[in-house]
């Protein structure tokens, strides 16, 4: 018998033992690389600040406390609001593109690819086309002033409607692609019993389309929402200083305040939020997968 | 058929999934060069069964023995035991055109290219398609049939001496699957290859099969001819299952001269079983629609069984006519009467006539409990 | 009714320009001899020729090349090992590693670069092209596994099966039979894994260090600083490149999809 055929043959009167070789390069770096640094980061957040920066073993819970403090918890209130409205608009304006794209035969793969593909553009790259836009020397102000709409460039940029549009822009194609596999599903002979019986085009979408699409929604949404959440590069690059997400305070933390305990603490708060957000969405899924 | 020794033995093998077994204690023997069927209802643990004889199962530590040829092959995998298989998806390799796919075994050998390319030709022209038009095409442009003969060829190619075959007609349609049920029965008898087969269609075992093995709940029901178990089901599971059964019970309260008295809840009738039968047993017949008959109330034949009744239903079926009866007793049987030609000899009942149902002692099976 | 109606069709029209308007915006603007964005004044390739003159711009995108090379390859046997593992094996603990796997999807980047910096100080591990190629792999393996597997779940679980009743052992199997059907998973799961790193910049500006730019880390520089259009030029680049290599993905997973795949919509008669 060949080496290989004992190898082979050695494996297979193992059962799991040829999951576990296939599995270990791929799951122990994950657990090195991913799992420890997160384990490492709860560890760092129930410690205190050394001097200089770095950590000093000793346990509190100071952090955490400190998160309570009016300006934190009024940061984390504004991302979660925005991560909320973020989630919103994108369901709002999401929507009609997943229901078209559903609907279409001849131009959908054309249709699906025109979304995705400035989902995997960069990140930075999306962001900085917001700024582009809506700096004062930018193309909205540059058309508004041609027009003579105005006479004077209007703040755009660092505000609030600035940082929203950015998480919209940043976050619609993740809300569209679930709603759309969900729509896809759908069977048109629903739509055709529901026609028969007498249901208007109005009913038949809030009565019937709707409903069946909400795991597609309910996806959608925590697909928005977890990003939004977390995000930090939309409000650094187009907020400014005064638009402060937990994003950039975690990032403040961790390089120029030097206070990665308090970093950490936050960070935790945030993952927090996310497992939060899944757990319930999961829930849910299996609920009502047993109770239909 | 074959040379009487058993070439393939099942013995006490059992498979659990967890706490499920798949396959409990199930032992059987193949002769060679037989067509040989797995019967049963999905769930019963046939289709394990296959996988178990193939290798890509392994029964249960201390779960029985499989062997092949006499020799153990509970450790040997797959590639090492010498049988072939066709799949219910056919799972022909769509990357490869046909010709590669049937020589796809052959190179596994390191056969050389040119014996590779006759052997190619002349398996299929065995599954009658013909090399010329069909080598060099991909799966994705065959027709279900083309691809099950396609799959068909390659296991054939290597000459194994056992094929195993998991429901492979179950795709294609009715006319179809009828020629190619005698075609495979024709392959087994010209080539003497054992065929294991997987149905859950009953009337395709009962066409194609020497011998079945009927399953159920991961057991062995029964395991006998077509004839053997059509006409002489062992359980209620089994009579059933195979065609279908009018199933009466009772209670054994006299023997005289073989003839059992079988007394129930305000009937009796006689049975002729065929080992003795303890007084006081609970007794389960079974008996089929076509050894039913149907006489008048009070005509019943002397020396047959007969129990009255309302006509539900006369169903017309064309060669046959099946009647519904609800017996007074308030169960319903299925008589199934030849048709003589209605315009000719009509039947003399309908619907809310007064009849009797007969039936000789000799053609009602006595059950065995199931499991 | 088929099609959707006029007015849903109109809106969802005015989103996809809302997509697509900006990053359009961005590459005219990359050929306009002006500095001051707003208004168009003729048609230049300036900008493009002052990219070349950088030094910064042209070593953070061999860096970016090479990280996302490496990391690429190594995610991508990575991911389909486990795509396999999970798809074709039994064992337990399965649902663990499908946590483990998805974790990484949901997780935040921030939190990720943070943590991921903590623990690379921690083991006094150097920070540099080593780090960065590190955390790109953890967060690649999971995309390539979903990739993979989605195409692993569309393929006949049999195929394998029947090359071993046909003298293939696990091995050649893999190889002959498994390997040539998952290509182009494995390949679009690779396009997609480069694109990731290549435009990682919130997990690589933590676990850089000072020295390492990847052309992200430039760019965001150059962005901050508010530099004439030679952004607009290399958000140019990019976006074409990395619009390049999704084409590509997408069709790869779509072309071969035999068993899966896009339903044909025809489910009742056109109108």
């Amino acid at each position: 018998m060949t080496l290989r055929r004992r190898v082979l043959g050695w494996f297979s009167r193992r059962p799991g033992a040829a999951a576990t070789a296939l599995l270990s390069p791929g799951v122990t770096w994950l657990l090195v690389f991913f799992v420890v640094p997160i384990a490492l980061m709860l560890v760092y957040s129930t410690m205190r600040r050394g001097l200089y920066g770095g950590v000093v073993p000793g346990f509190t819970m100071e952090n955490y406390r400190r998160f309570f403090d009016p300006l934190y918890l009024g940061i984390l209130r504004r991302t979660v609001v925005w991560s909320v409205g973020c989630t919103v608009a994108c369901l709002v304006i999401g929507y009609p593109v997943a229901y078209v794209i559903a609907r279409a035969t001849r131009w959908r793969q054309l249709l699906l690819l025109l979304v995705v593909l400035p989902f995997w553009t960069s990140f930075l790259v999306r962001t900085f086309a917001m700024i582009f836009l809506l700096r004062d020397s930018g193309l909205i102000n540059g058309l508004l002033l041609r027009i003579g709409l105005i006479d004077q460039p209007i703040p755009l940029l660092y505000t609030p409607f600035a940082v929203m549009l950015g998480l919209v822009y940043g976050f619609l194609p993740l809300m569209i692609l679930p709603i759309y596999a969900s729509l896809e599903k759908l069977d048109d002979t629903l739509l055709e019993a529901a026609e028969v019986l007498g249901a208007s085009p109005r009913a038949r979408f809030f009565q019937v389309v709707f409903p069946l699409s909400l795991p597609g929604v309910a996806a959608g949404c925590l697909l928005t929402f977890i990003p939004a959440l977390g995000s930090f590069l939309t409000s650094d690059l187009l907020g400014g200083a005064k638009q402060v997400m937990v994003g950039n305070l975690i990032q403040n933390q961790f390089t120029v305040a030097r206070n990665w305990p308090f970093g950490s603490a936050a960070a935790f708060v945030v993952m927090g939020l996310v497992v939060g957000a899944v757990f319930g969405y999961l829930r849910r899924r299996d609920v009502e997968a047993l109770t239909r | 058929m074959g040379s009487g020794r058993p070439v393939v033995e099942l013995e006490a093998v059992t498979k659990s999934f967890g706490a499920t077994k798949a396959v409990d204690q199930v032992s059987l023997e193949i002769q060679d060069g037989e067509f040989f069927s797995l019967l049963g209802p999905s769930g019963c643990g046939k289709t394990t069964t296959l996988r178990l004889i193939a290798g890509f199962e392994i029964p249960d530590a201390g779960g029985g023995e499989i062997r092949i040829s006499g020799v153990r092959v509970n450790e040997k995998r797959p590639y090492d035991r010498g049988v072939g298989m066709v799949f219910q998806s056919y799972a022909l390799f769509p990357h490869l055109d046909v010709g590669r796919n049937v020589g796809f075994g052959l190179r596994q050998r390191g056969t050389p290219e040119p014996e590779i390319a006759g052997r190619v030709g002349r398996a299929l022209e065995l599954v009658r398609l013909d090399p010329a038009t069909y080598s060099r095409r991909r799966p994705a442009e065959l027709s279900g049939g083309q691809r099950q003969r396609v799959a068909l060829a390659r296991a054939l190619v290597l000459e194994p001496k056992i094929l195993l075959l998991d429901e492979p007609l179950g795709a294609l349609d009715l006319k179809l699957r009828k020629a190619m049920q005698l075609e495979l029965k024709a392959l087994n008898r010209t080539l003497g290859i054992t065929f294991v087969y997987v149905t859950h269609d009953q009337e395709e075992a009962l066409t194609m099969s020497d011998r079945i093995a009927v399953m159920d709940l991961a057991r062995v029901a029964q395991l006998g001819t077509p004839a053997d178990i059509y006409e002489n089901p062992r359980t209620a599971f089994v009579a059933s299952f195979i065609g279908e059964s009018n199933l009466l019970e009772g209670r054994a309260a006299a023997t005289v001269n073989g003839l059992v008295d079988v007394l129930g809840d305000g009937f009796r009738y006689q049975v002729r079983p065929d080992h003795p039968v303890a007084m006081g047993r609970a007794i389960k017949i079974a008996i089929r629609p076509e050894w039913m008959d149907l006489v008048e109330p009070g005509a019943v034949p002397p020396g047959e069984n007969g129990l009255p009744g309302t006509v539900d239903e006369v169903i017309y079926l064309g060669e046959t006519i099946h009647v519904i009866v609800a017996l007074d007793i308030g169960s319903k049987v299925k008589v199934a009467l030849r048709n003589e030609g209605q315009l000719i000899k009509p039947l003399p009942w309908v619907r809310g006539s007064r009849v009797a149902a007969a039936w000789l002692p000799e053609d009602a099976q006595v059950l065995e409990d199931d499991r | 009714m088929r099609r959707a109606p006029r007015g849903v069709m109109v809106a969802a029209g005015l989103v996809y320009a809302f997509l697509h308007a900006p990053l359009v915006a961005l590459v005219v603007f990359s050929f306009n001899d002006s500095k001051f964005s707003a208004s168009w004044t003729g048609f230049t390739f300036e900008w493009y020729r002052r990219l070349l003159e950088r030094d910064d711009i042209l070593e953070g995108l061999r860096r970016s090349l090479v990280v996302g090379a490496v990391a690429t390859a190594v995610s991508t046997v990575f991911g389909t090992l486990i795509a396999v593992a999970l798809a074709r094996h039994r064992f337990r603990g399965r649902r663990t590693v499908e946590t483990l796997l998805y974790l990484p999807l949901v997780t935040p980047e921030i939190i990720m670069g943070i943590s991921l910096l903590s623990l690379f100080v921690l083991t006094g591990f150097p920070l540099g092209i080593v780090s960065v190629t590190t955390a790109h792999i953890a967060f690649c393996i999971s995309f390539v596994a979903v990739v993979v597997g989605a195409r692993l779940r569309g393929m006949d679980r049999h195929l394998e099966e029947a090359a071993m009743m046909l003298g293939a052992d696990e091995w050649s199997a893999f190889w002959q039979v498994t390997v040539p059907q998952l290509l182009p998973g494995i390949v679009a799961g690779a396009l997609l894994a480069f694109t990731m790193s290549f435009d990682d910049y919130v997990i690589t500006s933590f676990v850089s260090g000072t020295g390492s730019a990847t052309l992200p880390v430039v760019v965001y520089g150059m962005v901050r600083r508010n530099i004439e259009p030679s952004i607009n030029a290399i958000s140019t680049i990019i976006i074409v490149v990395t619009s390049l290599l999704i084409y590509i993905a997408d069709r790869l997973q779509t072309d071969r999809r035999l068993s899966q795949g896009v339903k044909p919509a025809r489910r009742i008669q056109q109108r």
